[in-house]
C-alpha cells in the first residue's frame, strides 16, 4: 500500500495554544528522520510544541510513532535533521544527557525496575539532583541522610499524586498493570522533565481505568506545568485531552492540527480505515 | 620455511579448536547456554577411542566411529538430566548446571580411568610428508586434522542449510515457540544438536590427543575453554564464526609462542580475544542484536 | 527512630541486614570460643582465615552479579593481584614496621588499591559489552592476570625495586631480595593474617555493600540490572555505575586474596585459576543472588564441607559436582520445586 499513499508535505502549522504564545517552544523537531535497516521509518518530521502543550501523535500501527520516541530520547540517533530543546540542539547527545535536558519518558512495554521497591524507583530516578558521594554512602554521613530522607519525601509527595503512597514500599513488579503504568509516570515525572512522553499510557486498560488516567494526565499537566506528547490508540482520550494532534503513516506526518480538524481530515480517515477500492 | 611451518601447525591446531567451536556455538545458538562440560566431552570421547583401540584392537578410524555414537548418546543425556529442566531458568542457574556437570565428567573419568596420564596413540602413526627438500614436514595428522575440519564444516553448512533437521535447528534457534507453532519438535531438535556438537567432540578429542598424545581427566578443559573462546571470538551462534575463529585462535597460539613467549602465549590469546570484541562486540560474524524499546 | 522509618531500610529488608551482622558476629564469637577451649581441631582452625578470605569473595562478587547483574568469570584474577601485593607489601614493610597486625592493615589496603586500579583498568573496556561476552571477557582477563603473574619477577635492594617478566633480570645487588619468583611466586610468606583480621575484614565488606546498595549508587545499580534502557532514560550514567560496582568489588577481593596469601607460607599465581573463580561464583548463585548471608554460608559450607570429605577423598569431588547439580536443579525447575514442597509437611494449604 505504500505506493499508493503518495507524500504530500504538509506545512509546518503552529498549534500553540494560546497561553503559550511569546515564550520559546519547549520542543522543535526540523526535518527530522532516520533510516533503519534501509527503510526510512521515519522521514521529514517536523514538529512544534509549545512550553505546556499536550500534543498527541497518532497513526496505524508501524507508523513510526514510537520510532519518533527513540530519536526523541536518543535511543536512535537520528540520521537527518534536528531537535531543539528548549532552544539547545540535541545533535550528540545520548539517552542520558537528554534526560539531564529535560526529556522524560514512558515505554510502550512497561519498563520498571521490578525488583525494587515503588518508592525507590522513584528515588532512581531523583538520582542526578542528589550530590553525595560514595563515601558518604558507606560512612551513612550527614549529607547522606539529608538528601535521603528530602529524597524520600519528595518521592512520597509524587506517589501521592498518583494515590500511590500506601504502595510505596511493595515491589514494582508485584503492582497490578495500572498501577505500573501509573508508576512509570511518576518515574518519569521524577527527573524533573519539562517534556513527557507518554507510550501508550492507555494500553490494556479497561474504560474507566483511561477515564482515571485522562484526570491523572490533566493534573500533572496543571500541577507541573509542562509539554506533554503522547502517543495512544484509544481516540476518546487522544480527543479529550490533546489541545494539537500530529498523525503519522509510513513515516511521515500526513496531518497536524486540532483534535476537530484531525477528524475531519480525508487523510487521516484513509489511513485509518483504508482507501475505497477503485472499481 | 619455519613461518610456513608454524602457519601450518597452527591451522592444524586451530582446526581442532574450529571441531570443538562448532559444538559449543551450535548448542549456544539453540538454547543460549554456555556449556561449560562440552571439553569434557572431548576428554571422553579420547578415553574411548583410547580404550577400544589399545585394549579391543579396534581399528582407529572404527574406534573414532564408536568414539562418536557414544558421545553422542552421552550429550543426549546430558542434556536430557541437567539442562532440559532448566529450560525456563536464570542463564546462571544453566551456567552452573553446566559447570558442575563439566565436574562431574572430569570425576567420574578420574574415577573410572584414574589420573595416570596414558600416551594415546595417533590414529594416523607417526609419520610426516615432507616437501621442498624435506624443508617443509608436515606430520599425517596435521593434514587429516586440516582435512577433517574442512569436510566437517562444509557438511555441517549443507546439514543446516539443506536438511529439514538442519532447519528446525535454526527455526529453534530464532524463536522457539514459533517453531513448536509451525509442528517442529522442540525437544527433539535440541537432542539432536547436542548429539552432534557431542559426536564432533569425540573426533576433536581423537585428534587432539593424537597430536597432543597425553591423557587425562583434564585434558578437555583448556582446549574447552578456548574453543570456547573461539566461538565468541568468530561470533557465537554463527557456524562460520566458529569455522573462522578457531583457525585465527589456533594460529594466535602458535605465532605466540614462536614468536613472543610461550608461556604468555595464552595471556596473547585472551588479549586478541579482549581487542576484537572491542571492535566488534558481538565477535567476527555475529549479528548485532538491539533490544526493542 | 524517624529516621529509620524514611531512610529506605524497609523493615523486611533492615531486618535482614542485621541478622546478617548479627550471625557473622555470633558464629565468630563461637569460633574464638571454641578454638581457645581447643575445641577446634588444627586442621579446623587452619581454615578459619581462608574461610574468611572466600566470604569476602563471595560478598565481593555479589556485588556485580547479584547487585549489578553482570556475570564475571575471573573474580580470582583480582584476588591474586591483591595477593601478590599484598604479600610483598608485607615483605617490604617488615623491617619498618615490627607491629604484624598493622602491616596486615597497610597490606590490605595496598592490596585494594592494587586490585581497583586492576578493575578499572579492565573495566574500561569490558563494562561496553553485555551478558555472556562480557563474562568470555573476564574470564579472559582472569587468565591474562595468572600468565603475567606467573611471568613475574620482583626485587628489591639497597638502589629500590625492580622487576621484570618472563626470566629473572632483576639484577639485584648483593644483599638484595627477590621477593616474586614468576611461577614459583612468593616464599616464606610470614604468616600474619589472623581470625580477627578476617572477621573485620568481612565485616567492613559487609558494610561497604550494604550502606552502598542502600544509597543512591545501590539503587542505580539495581535499575541497570533491571532494566538498562529504563535506567539511561531517567539519567543514570551507566558506565559510571557499572566502573562504580566493578572496582569496588575488585578493591574488596583484592583485600580478601592479601588475607588469604598471609595464611600460607607460599603462595603462587596458579591458586588463582579459572576454577577458584568459578568456585566463588557458586558460592553467589547457591547463596542466592544479591543475598549476602546466603553466600557468607555458602562459602563456609562449601569450604568445610570438601574437607570434612576427606575421609572418602575419591569421591568427595564426584559428590561436590552432583550437589551443584541437584541444588540447581531442585531450586529452579518448577515442577521439582512443586514436588519438593509437596513433601514438605509444614507447608502453607493454600489450595482450597
Amino acid at each position: 500500500m505504500r505506493s499508493k499513499t503518495k507524500y504530500v508535505p504538509v506545512p509546518s502549522k503552529s498549534i500553540l495554544p494560546e497561553r503559550d504564545a511569546g515564550r520559546a517552544p519547549v520542543l522543535e523537531c526540523i526535518k527530522l528522520g532516520i533510516t533503519l535497516g534501509g527503510i526510512k521509518a521515519v522521514e521529514d518530521f517536523n514538529l512544534t510544541v509549545g512550553r505546556t502543550e499536550i500534543v498527541g501523535l497518532i497513526g496505524p500501527n508501524g507508523a513510526g510513532k514510537t520510532t519518533v520516541f527513540n530519536l526523541l530520547t536518543k535511543v536512535y540517533q537520528p540520521t537527518t535533521g534536528t531537535i531543539l530543546l528548549n532552544g539547545q540542539d540535541t545533535h550528540g547527545m545520548d539517552t542520558r544527557q537528554v534526560n539531564k535536558a529535560g526529556i522524560a519518558r514512558t515505554f510502550q512495554n512497561i519498563r520498571l525496575f521490578r525488583n525494587l521497591s515503588v518508592i525507590d524507583n522513584v528515588k532512581t530516578a531523583m538520582n542526578n539532583e542528589m550530590n553525595y558521594n560514595m563515601v558518604s554512602a558507606i560512612l551513612r554521613l550527614p549529607n547522606y541522610r539529608r538528601e535521603e530522607v528530602a529524597a524520600h519525601r519528595r518521592a512520597l509527595k509524587l506517589l501521592s499524586i498518583f494515590d500511590m503512597q500506601s504502595m510505596a514500599d511493595a515491589p514494582a513488579g508485584s503492582l497490578p498493570y495500572g498501577a505500573q503504568r501509573r508508576l512509570e509516570i511518576v518515574r518519569a515525572l521524577a527527573t524533573n522533565p519539562s517534556l513527557l512522553l507518554l507510550d501508550e499510557p492507555a494500553a490494556g486498560m479497561n474504560p474507566s481505568e483511561t477515564a482515571d488516567l485522562m484526570d491523572n494526565i490533566r493534573k500533572v499537566h496543571e500541577m507541573f506545568q509542562i509539554a506533554i506528547i503522547l502517543i495512544e490508540h484509544d481516540m476518546s482520550l487522544v480527543m479529550n485531552i490533546c489541545e494539537g494532534i500530529c498523525v503519522l503513516n509510513f513515516g511521515h506526518i500526513i496531518a497536524k492540527g486540532t483534535p476537530d480538524e484531525i477528524q475531519n481530515n480525508p487523510a487521516v480517515i484513509e489511513a485509518y480505515l483504508g482507501r475505497k477500492k477503485e472499481a | 620455511m619455519t613461518f610456513l611451518n608454524f602457519f601450518i601447525s597452527g591451522i592444524s591446531l586451530g582446526s581442532i579448536y574450529a571441531i570443538i567451536a562448532l559444538g559449543y556455538t551450535m548448542v549456544y545458538g539453540i538454547s543460549k547456554m554456555l556449556n561449560f562440560a562440552h571439553g569434557d566431552v572431548i576428554m571422553v570421547g579420547a578415553y574411548i577411542c583410547f580404550y577400544a583401540v589399545v585394549r579391543y584392537g579396534l581399528n582407529p578410524f572404527l574406534a573414532v566411529a564408536v568414539a562418536m555414537v557414544l558421545c553422542s548418546v552421552l550429550g543426549i543425556i546430558v542434556e536430557g538430566l541437567a539442562y532440559k529442566p532448566l529450560r525456563q531458568a536464570p542463564s546462571l542457574a544453566v551456567l552452573i548446571t553446566a559447570i558442575g556437570m563439566s565436574y562431574f565428567l572430569q570425576n567420574t573419568a578420574l574415577l573410572l580411568w584414574s589420573s595416570n596420564p596414558k600416551v594415546f596413540p595417533s590414529v594416523v602413526g607417526r609419520g610426516a610428508f615432507h616437501m621442498f627438500n624435506g624443508n617443509l614436514s608436515v606430520s599425517h595428522i596435521t593434514a587429516l586434522t586440516i582435512i577433517v575440519c574442512l569436510v566437517i564444516m562444509v557438511a555441517l553448512s549443507l546439514f543446516v542449510s539443506k536438511t529439514k533437521m538442519g532447519k528446525a535447528m535454526r527455526a529453534c534457534s530464532e524463536d522457539k515457540g514459533a517453531a513448536q507453532l509451525m509442528g517442529i519438535n522442540v525437544n527433539a531438535t535440541i537432542s539432536m544438536t547436542f548429539a552432534i556438537g557431542s559426536g564432533l567432540a569425540a573426533i576433536a578429542g581423537a585428534l587432539l590427543c593424537s597430536a597432543y598424545p597425553t591423557l587425562m581427566p583434564t585434558t578437555g578443559s583448556l582446549p574447552g575453554i578456548k574453543a570456547f573462546t573461539a566461538a565468541v571470538f568468530g561470533g557465537i551462534g554463527s557456524i562460520p564464526g566458529a569455522f573462522l575463529g578457531g583457525l585465527m585462535l589456533g594460529v594466535i597460539e602458535i605465532f605466540a609462542k614462536a614468536y613472543i613467549s610461550s608461556q604468555l602465549s595464552d595471556a596473547v590469546v585472551f588479549g586478541v580475544l579482549i581487542v576484537v570484541l572491542l571492535v566488534k562486540p558481538a565477535g567476527l560474524l555475529g549479528k548485532m542484536t538491539q533490544e526493542k524499546v | 527512630m524517624t529516621m529509620r522509618r524514611l531512610i529506605n531500610l524497609k523493615r523486611a529488608e533492615a531486618r535482614r541486614i542485621y541478622l546478617t551482622y548479627a550471625i557473622v558476629i555470633a558464629a565468630y564469637i563461637i569460633c574464638q570460643v571454641m578454638s581457645s577451649t581447643k575445641f577446634l581441631s588444627s586442621s579446623m582452625r587452619g581454615m578459619l582465615v581462608p574461610i574468611c578470605a572466600y566470604m569476602v569473595m563471595a560478598v565481593s562478587l555479589n556485588l556485580v552479579v547479584g547487585i549489578l547483574g553482570e556475570l564475571s568469570l575471573g573474580h580470582a584474577g583480582f584476588m591474586s593481584v591483591g595477593a601478590f601485593s599484598g604479600v610483598a607489601t608485607a615483605i617490604l614493610l617488615q623491617g619498618f614496621i615490627p607491629f604484624a597486625p598493622v602491616r596486615l592493615a597497610i597490606a590490605m589496603i595496598v592490596a585494594a588499591v592494587f586490585a581497583a586500579f586492576a578493575g578499572f583498568v579492565i573495566g574500561i573496556p569490558v563494562l561496553r559489552l553485555k551478558g555472556d561476552y562480557l563474562a568470555i571477557v573476564t574470564l579472559a582477563f582472569g587468565e591474562i592476570i595468572k600468565s603475567i603473574l606467573n611471568n613475574f619477577y620482583l626485587g628489591v635492594d639497597s638502589q629500590g625495586l625492580h622487576f621484570s617478566m618472563l626470566s629473572d633480570t632483576t639484577r639485584l645487588l648483593p644483599g638484595g631480595k627477590l621477593i616474586i619468583r614468576g611461577p614459583m611466586g612468593i616464599s616464606g610468606i610470614q604468616k600474619i593474617a589472623t581470625f580477627p583480621a578476617g572477621f573485620i575484614l568481612l565485616m567492613i565488606a559487609l558494610m561497604i555493600v550494604f550502606n552502598l546498595v542502600n544509597s543512591r549508587s545501590g539503587r542505580a545499580f539495581m535499575a541497570i540490572r533491571d532494566d538498562r534502557i529504563a535506567a539511561e532514560s531517567i539519567g543514570l550514567d551507566i558506565t559510571k555505575y557499572k566502573m562504580m560496582a566493578f572496582v569496588m568489588s575488585a578493591a574488596l577481593a583484592g583485600s580478601a586474596g592479601a588475607l588469604f596469601a598471609m595464611n600460607y607460607s607460599t603462595i603462587v599465581a596458579n591458586k588463582f585459576d579459572f576454577n577458584t573463580s568459578i568456585l566463588i561464583l557458586v558460592f553467589v548463585v547457591l547463596g542466592g543472588q544479591g543475598n549476602m548471608l546466603g553466600g557468607i554460608i555458602a562459602a563456609a559450607v562449601l569450604t568445610i564441607l570438601p574437607e570434612k570429605l576427606r575421609s572418602f577423598s575419591e569421591y568427595r569431588m564426584l559428590l561436590y559436582a552432583i550437589v551443584l547439580i541437584v541444588m540447581m536443579l531442585a531450586t529452579n525447575n518448577a515442577e521439582i520445586k512443586e514436588f519438593l514442597s509437596r513433601l514438605n509437611p509444614f507447608r502453607h494449604k493454600e489450595e482450597a
